[in-house]
Order: structure tokens, then sequence, then C-alpha cells
């Protein structure tokens, strides 16, 4: 078994208003930062999963963004996966 | 209008669910029997309808009603509305029967992102499901609002579905939160799942600014007496 580091980014669907990242954008132009668009507000979901390989490991994440991590309704997933880095501490 | 007493109503309780007793008291006022229902319980203990209430279900982590709607307790309420028996989801509750399955759509963060707490002047649309007895189409009501994750959104073809299929329970008068269509409730296709933001439960006697929930209370209470006549007891 291998170790991944897993990131799950989770982000309203283009279609979908999003009122958080449109208040930062105008919070951005107010403060100067001028051609800033398409500012989206999503989160971040990082974990460590143990899988045989690559594939298990992505299918599985993929099986939990289904499930629970995202709402297929209103969010898209995207999924990054990197081998765990060994740990030299022990 | 006299209800029968023997109706039993199933309020749910997450941990984090906050209007739970304020929902049972509002239905004990009008003769109802209530029962809690904790959400790791895997029955409904014979209720004739259920009222999943308002909170923050589960912290509302992740999303609203996101990590609720895996609790034991709503395969057993899946299987009760499966059956037809009434369910009815108040605030948090529609968020937790959206995410579920069991009501078309999402709901998303208040348009400006306010969180709105205030009396909300409702048109009925639909009254072809579990709370539309005794009201007509076009009737206003005062009902309170009290969340920031209000914004009913779904994709077109669902919401030409509700407006086709009567499932648009109520709308707006002045939008509040950016909701699609100014839709403050919505139902399922046979009408015995209903979700909606206003909480009909604060707004029983006048000394509270409204007695206008009563109205759709009632028809909860009349819904459960008629389907149990219906259809007997469910298998809980």
């Amino acid at each position: 078994m291998n170790r991944w580091d897993v990131l799950v980014e989770v982000s309203p669907r283009a279609e979908i208003a999003d009122p958080a990242g449109a208040t930062i954008e105008r919070a951005l132009a107010a403060l100067g930062f001028a051609g800033v668009s398409g500012v989206r507000v999503g989160k971040a979901i990082r974990m460590e999963v143990t899988a045989a390989d690559v594939s298990e490991a992505c299918s599985v994440t993929e099986q939990m963004c289904d499930r629970l991590l995202a709402n297929p309704v209103i969010e898209d997933a995207r999924i990054e996966l990197r081998a765990a880095a060994q740990d030299h501490s022990r | 209008m006299s209800v029968p007493l023997s109706v039993t109503v199933g309020v749910v309780q997450f941990p984090g669910t906050n209007c739970d007793l304020d929902t049972i008291d509002a239905l004990a006022d009008l003769g109802a029997r209530t029962a809690l229902l904790r959400s790791d319980e895997t029955s409904l203990s014979g209720v004739d309808a259920v009222v999943i209430p308002g909170g923050f279900a589960h912290g509302d982590y992740l999303r609203t009603g996101a990590i609720a709607r895996f609790s034991p307790i709503m395969d057993a309420v899946a299987s009760f509305a499966g059956a037809g028996g009434p369910v009815v989801g108040i605030c948090n509750g529609f968020q937790v029967l959206t995410e579920a399955g069991l009501l078309p759509g999402a709901l998303r963060p208040n348009a400006g992102l306010a969180f709105r707490c205030q009396p909300q002047r409702l048109i009925m649309v639909s009254v072809s499901h579990v709370l539309g007895h005794g009201l007509s189409p076009s009737d206003e009501l005062s009902i309170p609002i009290n969340h920031f994750e209000g914004n009913y959104v779904c994709d077109r073809g669902t919401l030409q579905r509700l407006r086709e299929n009567g499932q648009v329970v109520m709308r707006y008068v002045a939008n509040p939160n950016g909701s699609v269509d100014d839709i403050a409730g919505i139902c399922n296709g046979a009408g015995n799942v209903v979700g909606l933001m206003p909480h009909p439960e604060r707004a029983t006697t006048d000394l509270l600014g409204s007695a206008d929930g009563r109205k759709l209370l009632e028809a909860l209470l009349y819904a459960a007496a008629s389907t149990r006549q219906a259809v007997g007891h469910y298998a809980a």
C-alpha cells in the first residue's frame, strides 16, 4: 500500500452565482487592483489516502466527491494527487 | 379547523438542530401528538408525519445538510416519503431534504451574503401538497425567515418541471435572498414532501406578529390524518 497527498478543490459551478466571490471581487477593485475578474470562492480539502496504486487512490477520492465532498447540483470538484513524501523523522 | 387528536408528528433532532422544541410546541398547541426523533434512531416509531426542523444540523459543516443526510434516521424518512408519508423540511430541514435528494435543487448562500431574519410576505402558488389544505393559490401569508443559505438554485430544466407540475409551493413577495423565480418553498412530484425556508412554527399567534404559520401546520395535520386513513399505518 502507498500513501498519497490528496487535494480536493470544490468550487461553485460556472453558472451558479457566487456571492462570496463577487464580494471579494468588489473589495479588490475598491483596493485598486484593477483588471481582476472571475473571482470564485470554493473549499480546499486536504487528506492522506492509502491505496494500492494511483488509480485506486483516484477512484476512491472520486467516490468521496460524489457521495459527500461536493454537491453536483451546485459544485464541481477537482482532484490533485501527489505521492506522499517519505517520512524521514523516524 | 378541528384536528384529529390521534395524529402524531415526528420531529427530527440532529446534533445542532435548534427549532425542534418550537416546532413541537406549535404542533402540540394545534392538538397534535408529537415525538422527538433523534437522528441516530433507525425507526420513525409509527408517526403519521415527519418534520425536519430548522437549525444547524452537524454544524452545517461542508454544506448545509451534507452530513445530516447520512444520519440513520434519514433512511427511515426516505422510506416513509417513498410510501407517501407527509414530510416537511423547514429552513435547515429544507436544506437536508435537497441534500438527501428527496427534493430537487440546492440552497446557496443568500445574495449579497446577508443573513436574513425578518417577517416575510409570501404568496401561495400551489396547494396540491401536504401544506395546502385550507389554502388557495395567491393567498398571502406573513411568516418569518431566518437564514443565511436560502438562495434556492436548480438547473433550467428542473425549474421548468417545478413550474409545470405545480411544485412551486410559495414565492417571496420581495425576494430576500436571490432565490431563483422568488421560490420560498417547493414540493416533490407527489406533493407529500415539502421544503420551505420560512418558519411556520414562529408564526402561531398574533402576539408573535402573525398567526399565518398555523394555517400551514394545520394543513400538515390534515394531510397526516387523511394519508393515514388512505394507506393505513406505515411500516416504520
